[in-house]
């Protein structure tokens, strides 16, 4: 892999109808790092991810990724890199079978068949999914659902992971196993997230939006445990950084583990 | 349960029995569609006073069902839903053409009721047909089968998409109409002003989950082209099973058999 760098400058974006979603965000992503990016409701977050695979275009600044800026000539090769994971797994899945559904990506790279169906066999096997690759989307659990939504994504063998939401609507088991699995992906991450644990089990740093700007960028547990930040952005201090009720010691400031 | 939601689960009974395996589910999509399709010709090819040469064709929707496995009871219900539309097309006929053309024993038989019949026996013949079709072939190998037969390529991805997110926008329906009932009460809320802006709530909805889609199109390489790896294999019991029905139905078209029948027994009779 190359360096699959995200670099996002001077980023401003205004939806048709005034909104302004996003005002000058900047800030840089190294190869393999793992970024939550958190805010509350209409902070710009999914703005922000539309942009990484251009499907929206910057009203003024630039992204990048891997040095190549994302425009229109440059939309098919970006596209190939940044695998993105959206919220609803309804909007993901539209192919009649789950099988179909993950080929679809690959097939679109124009691989051999075989490629592309060794490819999805992978994917599906990489979630734990396989069992499900002839069963309709419509017939699937929330949890299996999610988990195709991301074996459609690992598919194209992206190097550049975006989701949005990826533990919306999940229960605590399937949560559990998702964040599980999304530690053992290598590629570097941006993962827009209102669950705090998650993003303190999976992410070392953090990007905080509020109102369309970044206003913290910095390690995560250094962010969630400052609550005047969290105050202002609209968010609170994750379970696992609380307080403990019983004995009075901030929970995991000592041993360093999150709480699970 | 709502009537929506009754539906949407006899939406997905049909679906279900389409993944059923059979001799017939087995069969070729193109062969079962092609069928299907020469079937409904030879129907709609009658004339506007034939009822009687028409019967036999009833040979093949039943033929079809009892060997795919699909009761009589799934195929029925989904004829009634579909059936006020034919009741009423006809309805007029026996108000409009008074002329009599038959008598049985002393009650005279006018035109109009002679061509509504038949216009209620062309549509349990293709309606069911055509569920039996649906009943035994996935409905993605239907489309599947209609692109190879020449429909273009953009059809079927619409097919294929608006299959895809039935099931999802009636659970949206389902969800809406849920939430104003539960703040609704007596009447109130319940008029036709509210179901109005939620039609056109839910079209804007529709729209947005549209773009959402083509969204999650695009970021997977989307061009215009959905490939599908999906490989279809006809085989000499294919052929025989188109041929064998396609001869059938043009002698039953050709031929009027209950006549034929008929005057026999009467030879024999007398």
């Amino acid at each position: 892999m190359s360096h699959h760098t995200i670099d996002v400058d001077a980023l401003g974006f205004t939806y048709p109808d005034g909104t302004c979603a996003l005002d000058g965000v900047s800030f840089h992503i190294g190869h393999g790092e793992s970024i939550a990016l958190v805010g509350a409701n209409g902070a710009g977050k999914s703005t922000l991810l539309m942009h990484l695979n251009g499907l929206l275009s910057p009203c003024s600044g630039t992204v990048g990724i891997g040095g190549t800026p994302v425009t229109k000539g440059t939309l098919p090769d970006i596209r190939k890199t940044v695998g993105m994971v959206f919220q609803d797994p309804d909007d993901q899945l539209f192919m009649p079978t789950v099988l179909e559904d993950v080929s679809f990506g690959p097939a679109n790279l124009g691989l051999p068949e075989a490629d592309v169906l060794r490819r999805a066999t992978e994917a599906l096997d990489r979630v734990g999914a396989l069992k499900l690759k002839d069963r309709p989307p419509y017939r699937l659990s929330g949890g299996e659902k999610r988990a195709v939504s991301i074996a459609t994504v690992l598919a194209m063998n992206p190097s550049v992971l975006v989701m949005d939401e990826p533990s919306s609507n999940l229960d605590p088991r399937a949560r559990r196993r998702l964040i599980e699995l999304l530690a053992t992906f290598e590629h570097t991450k941006i993962i827009a997230t209102h669950d705090l644990d998650l993003a303190l089990d999976l992410c070392e740093r953090t990007i905080v939006l509020h109102e369309g700007r970044v206003v913290a960028d910095g390690a995560t547990r250094e962010i969630f445990t400052d609550d005047a930040l969290l105050e202002a952005s609209a968010l609170e201090r994750p379970a696992g950084l609380r307080v403990c009720p019983e004995c009075g010691n901030a929970a995991g400031g000592t041993s360093g583990a999150a709480y699970t | 349960m709502s009537t929506l939601e009754q539906g949407l689960y006899e939406l997905g009974r049909l679906d279900q029995a389409a993944c059923a395996d059979t001799p017939v589910h087995r069969l070729d999509p193109r062969a079962k569609v092609i069928t299907t399709l020469v079937f409904i010709v030879c129907i709609v090819s009658f004339g506007k006073y034939d009822v009687l040469p028409m019967l036999p064709f009833m040979v093949f929707p039943i033929a079809l069902a009892s060997e795919g496995g699909l009761s009589f009871g799934l195929i029925g219900k989904r004829l009634l839903i579909a059936a006020p539309f034919a009741v009423f097309v006809g309805i007029f006929n026996p108000l409009l053409d008074r002329e009599i053309v038959a008598h049985i024993g002393s009650i005279a038989i006018s035109g109009g009721w002679v061509s509504y019949a038949s216009i209620l026996a062309r549509f349990v013949l293709t309606v069911s047909a055509a569920l039996v079709l649906i009943g035994t072939t996935r409905f993605n190998d239907v489309v599947l089968a209609l692109q190879r037969i020449g429909m273009p390529e953009v059809l079927a991805t619409q097919l294929l998409l608006l299959y895809r997110y039935i099931f999802v926008l009636a659970e949206e329906v389902m969800r809406m109409s849920r939430a104003r009932t539960l703040r609704s009460f007596g009447d109130r809320g319940m008029g036709m002003r509210v179901y109005i802006q939620m039609l056109g709530q839910l079209l804007l909805r529709t729209f947005a989950r549209a773009e959402r889609i083509y969204a999650a199109m695009l970021g997977r390489g989307f061009t215009g082209q959905v490939r599908s790896g999906r490989r279809l294999v006809f085989t000499a019991r294919d052929a025989v099973f188109i041929l064998g029905w396609c001869g059938a139905f043009l002698a039953f078209r050709l031929l009027n058999i209950p006549l034929l029948l008929g005057s026999v027994v009467m030879r024999l009779g007398s």
